[in-house]
């Protein structure tokens, strides 16, 4: 039983698990496990001598997704409420039950697809579609604004796996930019958080639905009433 | 059959009332109390088995029969389960699916003396449990299957039989989620908190206590006797996915075997101090999740 | 001086994080707009060199784009200039007269110094991986300059636009993923460096190649607004100050497209574009329809815009499927229509300053109120709906004419009727806020034609209209070495 498949199975389980949730606070948990879980791959999966360019991408990683992000959802969810989600659209049964059955779907997409890699641990590519799937679900699924960025967040651990799988040797300054990118994403996201949070007294996004096309349109404007 | 599965097959219809003698032990050294003997149900057996029983007049032949028949299954369910990897009295191909079926048939007539009642918390009992174990069984049932195809057979013992150090190495983390799966199963299906309370006497908590409230005497050790033997059978299949001693004597697995038994009783002793019991709202879930579990060791297979 | 295109507007933005004075930030931002046209101008002269390898180098397309952006920019950074000065630090909101903030103006000019340096980095990048940073880095620039008034609204809008687009560019990461996998060989996966994955005699595994076309195409499309991943686009632009809208619809969204026609280019060199036309044709007629239903019946004029940005980046997606002269025909109608839609954002914006309503009811007699305002309305209409002389009808004619020629008359077809409705929609909205009685206080205060808010947006005009006659040969030059390497061309 290689460390590898380990960690996949546990990254599947904080999906899971994440899946089945209710509070935030075990959102924010859960999405620090799987920091390190995806962090430490690259000295799982690379060659026997780990380099500096490696050792430093393994150290950035960890410490963003693990201690960075989990600090900052909370303390931007310092002085909410609301800490658990209510009546989600999807609820945490049938989200679990999606679940079991998209690892399925992703096994038997992985076992297809033409990979000629030799010595793909068969767990990791799995466990990267389903993480993508389950961060979808939570994006989508769910009504609260922070659990929407924490799928986003699972969403990139999945396709971080993935492109270990796929792209084993991508060169340093794309793995660089692309956690900047979720840096700097991560961080605004927040801070539009802090101002819903400021601005609704809620954090629910399906509260989010003035601006549409579908309702009739305002109260005529002001220049309108003004004339006689 | 081999007489070695004999053997353990007796040790465990002696030693039942023992393991849930340990569990309440467990709970009183918990709580800070000294406790009940260890031997306690077996007095406890031995006091019913002397009194007289009363019938309601409401109740019919269903009612007499349920400990009859719940007893009878259970402990033939109980002559499959292997132990120490050594081949049960009445292990065949496909023993596996007899087995969760004699326990579903126990459970079938014990549901239908508490409705031969006519009482309503029996019948609200009832209808909890059925709930619940709706959703424990395919647990259970994925879990067996997923240990099967692990181990290449579908009888439980030969399953077992290959449940060595070698198989908890080379897969191990799909046998951990099982032992999780049939962890929280075993709490489930013997009234266990977190699930139920074995100690309450609020009716309205109940859900196993309350589906045998009028069972009286004989019948009430029957059915004491009985839940004892479905403990032992569910401890001893977590048991052997977690105490993998095959080599050697014959005895030392035996020993090693009981001792997991216990060891698996200490253990529900110990959630059972550290829990109270679940909101019912969120049974289903937690089940949902062993049923998860269970189906990601299957799933793990199909690499 | 590759590098300075990017720094120089990255650089300024930083500075006017820290900046104290208004003025000074308003001097930084306009500087910076006009050196980085110049540097835009000289590199037309002669191309600057590959710089970080050959990561950074400016090709037909690169250019292309990247002036595009340089000239709405100078535009922009004029109209911003004049707006910041004319914002007031707190205000009542014009839809439900509820009190808000704006931004501080340092972040205001420094995300928009910011993004330009992004959208640069998008135009010069030759690395499909370092394209992808740029692209998610636009996104990251742009998301504060939605919020600039800081209402609910707003909010709402930024944060739609920020989820939209960062799990679609998500999606295109993995999309990257698979084509490196496509090209890989022996083992060694494949750089993403453009001119390795368009070298000749190249075989890629197509499954994998197909795979990440679709993924790059949904990801990237996303950003661009290609329906029905467009949904953040409506709201984006009709709560965004309008300066900013006009660098979403005129510059973001070509960069967006610019991502697409970089993989497009990977699969023309290849040889398997074939399989991907019918994609890009159909994601481009249903961006066309969705607009056009859209349209009709609109009550906010900034969404109708907004609205007619998604049915011209159809038309873009269409142009490219098509292939053949409408490769060319889409690569002008990129130039055209951003200019045009600039013009269209910047005189919106002076509109809604002036009538401090955002209802097409709202607003009446504006031909009389705000002459030069209202002429720039009713012109841009006729611009955008591809009505000669403008520039839009060139564009678009040459790539309707190539759907004629090459076949598709189904498509040609479908797509007239589309640009039909879209027309009359339009042409409701907008004849019915042009025409009829001034408003009281017409000429007066704030009801009427302030130098800022009409400048630029006449100037954008004016080259439009340019175009639209006569198309100068060094830009004909350009577009034809783009569209050759897209697989099309004249």
């Amino acid at each position: 039983m290689s460390w590898i498949d380990t960690v996949m199975i546990l990254l599947v389980l904080t999906d899971l698990a994440m899946l089945g949730s209710s509070r935030l606070g075990v959102y924010v948990r859960l999405a620090a496990l799987q920091g390190v879980l995806v962090g430490v791959l690259p000295l799982l999966v690379g060659p026997g001598r780990i380099g500096l360019e490696t050792a430093f991408v393994v150290f950035t990683t960890i410490a963003v997704k693990s201690v960075l992000f989990p600090w900052l959802m909370s303390r931007i969810m310092r002085g909410f409420e609301a800490r658990r989600e209510k009546e989600p659209y999807v609820g945490y049964t049938a989200s679990l039950f999606l679940g079991v059955v998209a690892l399925g779907v992703a096994l038997w997409v992985s076992r297809h697809l033409p990979t000629e890699e030799t010595g793909v641990h068969p767990y990791m590519m799995p466990a990267a579609l389903f993480s993508i799937f389950a961060g979808l679900v939570l994006i989508v699924s769910r009504r609260k604004a922070v659990t929407q960025v924490l799928g986003y967040l699972v969403m990139e651990n999945g396709i971080y796996v993935a492109g270990i799988v796929l792209v084993p040797d991508s060169p340093l300054f794309v793995e660089l930019g692309v956690l900047l990118d979720l840096v700097v994403g991560v961080f605004l996201m927040g801070i539009m958080i802090f101002h819903i949070h400021r601005e609704f007294d809620h954090i629910d996004t399906d509260q989010l639905a003035t601006l549409s096309d579908w309702k009739p349109a305002p109260a005529p404007a002001v220049s309108e009433e003004a004339r006689p | 059959m081999k007489a070695i599965g004999l053997i353990h097959y007796v040790l465990a219809l002696a030693l039942a009332p023992l393991l849930l003698g340990t569990i309440n032990r467990v709970k009183a050294l918990f709580a800070g109390r000294h406790g009940p003997p260890l031997f306690q149900v077996y007095f406890d057996l031995g006091k019913l088995l002397r009194k007289g029983a009363v019938y309601s007049r409401t109740t019919t032949w269903v009612f007499r029969s349920g400990p009859v028949v719940a007893l009878a299954a259970t402990a033939l369910a109980l002559g499959m389960i292997p132990m120490a990897g050594q081949a049960a009295p009445l292990a065949f191909t496909g023993d596996v699916f007899v087995a969760v079926y004699l326990l579903g048939l126990a459970r079938f007539f014990t549901v239908l003396a508490a409705l031969d009642t006519g009482s309503a918390f029996e019948g609200m009992g009832a209808s909890r449990e059925v709930q619940f174990s709706a959703l424990a069984e395919p647990a259970l049932l994925v879990g067996l299957v997923a240990l099967g195809r692990l181990t290449h057979s579908l009888s439980l013992s030969p399953a077992y039989a290959g449940v060595g150090p070698e198989l908890w190495s080379a897969g191990g983390v799909s046998l951990a989620l099982l032992a999780v799966a049939f962890f929280v199963v075993l709490l489930a299906e013997n009234a266990r908190i977190p699930f139920d309370d074995p100690n309450t006497h609020l009716e309205l908590t109940m859900i196993h206590e309350v589906m045998v409230l009028d069972h009286g005497g004989p019948d009430f050790a029957l059915i004491t006797y009985g839940a004892s033997l479905k403990l032992w059978l569910f401890a001893s299949l977590l048991a052997g996915l977690i105490i993998p001693v095959r080599q050697g004597p014959e005895w030392l697995d035996t020993a090693a075997a009981l001792g997991g038994v216990f060891v698996v009783g200490c253990a529900v002793g110990m959630v059972e101090s550290c829990m109270a019991r679940l909101r019912l709202l969120r049974v289903p879930q937690i089940l949902f999740a062993a049923l998860v579990f269970s189906a990601l060791a299957f799933l793990l297979q199909m690499r | 001086m590759t590098w300075a295109l990017v720094l120089v507007p990255a650089v300024l933005g930083l500075q006017s994080f820290v900046t104290r004075s208004n003025t000074w930030r308003r001097v930084l931002l306009v500087a910076g707009a006009i050196g980085h046209f110049v540097m835009t101008a000289m590199a037309w002269r002669n191309l600057p060199a590959p710089a970080w390898g050959g990561w950074l180098e400016l090709d037909a397309a690169g250019l292309l784009f990247l002036s595009i952006t340089s000239v709405l920019f100078l535009a922009a950074a004029c109209y911003a200039a004049g707006y910041l000065s004319r914002e007031k630090a707190s205000e009542s909101d014009l839809e439900e007269g509820l009190l808000f903030t704006n931004q501080p103006e340092a972040v205001f000019t420094g995300c928009l110094l910011m993004f330009l340096a992004a959208m640069t980095l998008v135009c010069l990048s030759r690395h499909l991986g370092l394209l992808w940073v740029a692209i998610e880095g636009t996104t990251l620039c742009s998301a504060p300059l939605i919020y600039f008034h800081r209402h609910h609204r707003s909010l709402e809008a930024a944060w739609k636009y920020l989820m939209i687009c960062s799990v679609g560019i998500a999606l295109a990461l993995l999309g990257n993923f698979f084509l490196a996998v496509a090209f890989s060989s022996g083992g060694r996966s494949a750089s993403l460096a453009l001119s390795s994955l368009t070298q000749a005699g190249v075989t890629p595994q197509l499954v994998w190649l197909k795979l990440a076309f679709v993924f790059l195409l949904v990801g990237y499309g996303t950003k661009m607004g290609l329906a029905p991943m467009h949904t953040w686009l409506p709201d984006a632009h009709s709560e965004a100050p309008s300066v900013v809208s006009a660098l979403l619809s005129g510059a973001l969204l070509n960069c967006a497209f610019l991502g697409i026609l970089r993989v497009w280019q990977v699969l023309v060199a290849a040889g398997h574009a074939d399989f991907a036309r019918p994609l890009l044709v159909g994601f481009g007629l249903l961006s066309m329809a969705v607009a056009a239903v859209f349209i009709l019946g609109q009550t906010d004029y900034k969404r109708m815009l907004a609205y007619s940005s998604v049915e011209h980046m159809g038309i873009l997606a269409l142009g490219v499927g098509l292939g053949g002269a409408a490769v060319f025909g889409a690569l002008l109608h990129a130039v055209n229509h951003s200019l045009t839609k600039a013009m269209l954002f910047m005189a919106a914006g002076g509109i809604l300053a002036a009538y401090r309503t955002k209802t097409c009811s709202g607003v009446k007699g504006l031909a009389r109120a705000m002459p030069v305002t209202g002429a720039l309305w009713i012109a841009g209409f006729f611009a955008i709906t591809g009505t000669p002389p403008f520039g839009v009808f060139v564009s678009k004619f040459i790539i309707l004419r190539q759907a004629f020629l090459g076949g598709h008359v189904w498509i040609g077809v479908a797509a007239l009727v589309i640009l039909a409705v879209v027309f009359v929609g339009l042409a409701l909205i907008v004849l019915r806020m042009a025409q009829g009685e001034a408003p009281e206080g017409a000429g007066t205060g704030a009801l009427r034609d302030v130098a800022w808010t009409v400048i630029p947006p006449a100037v954008l005009g004016v080259a439009v209209l340019a175009l639209g006659l006569w198309l100068p040969t060094w830009l004909e030059g350009v577009l034809q070495q783009a569209a050759h390497s897209f697989g099309g061309g004249l």
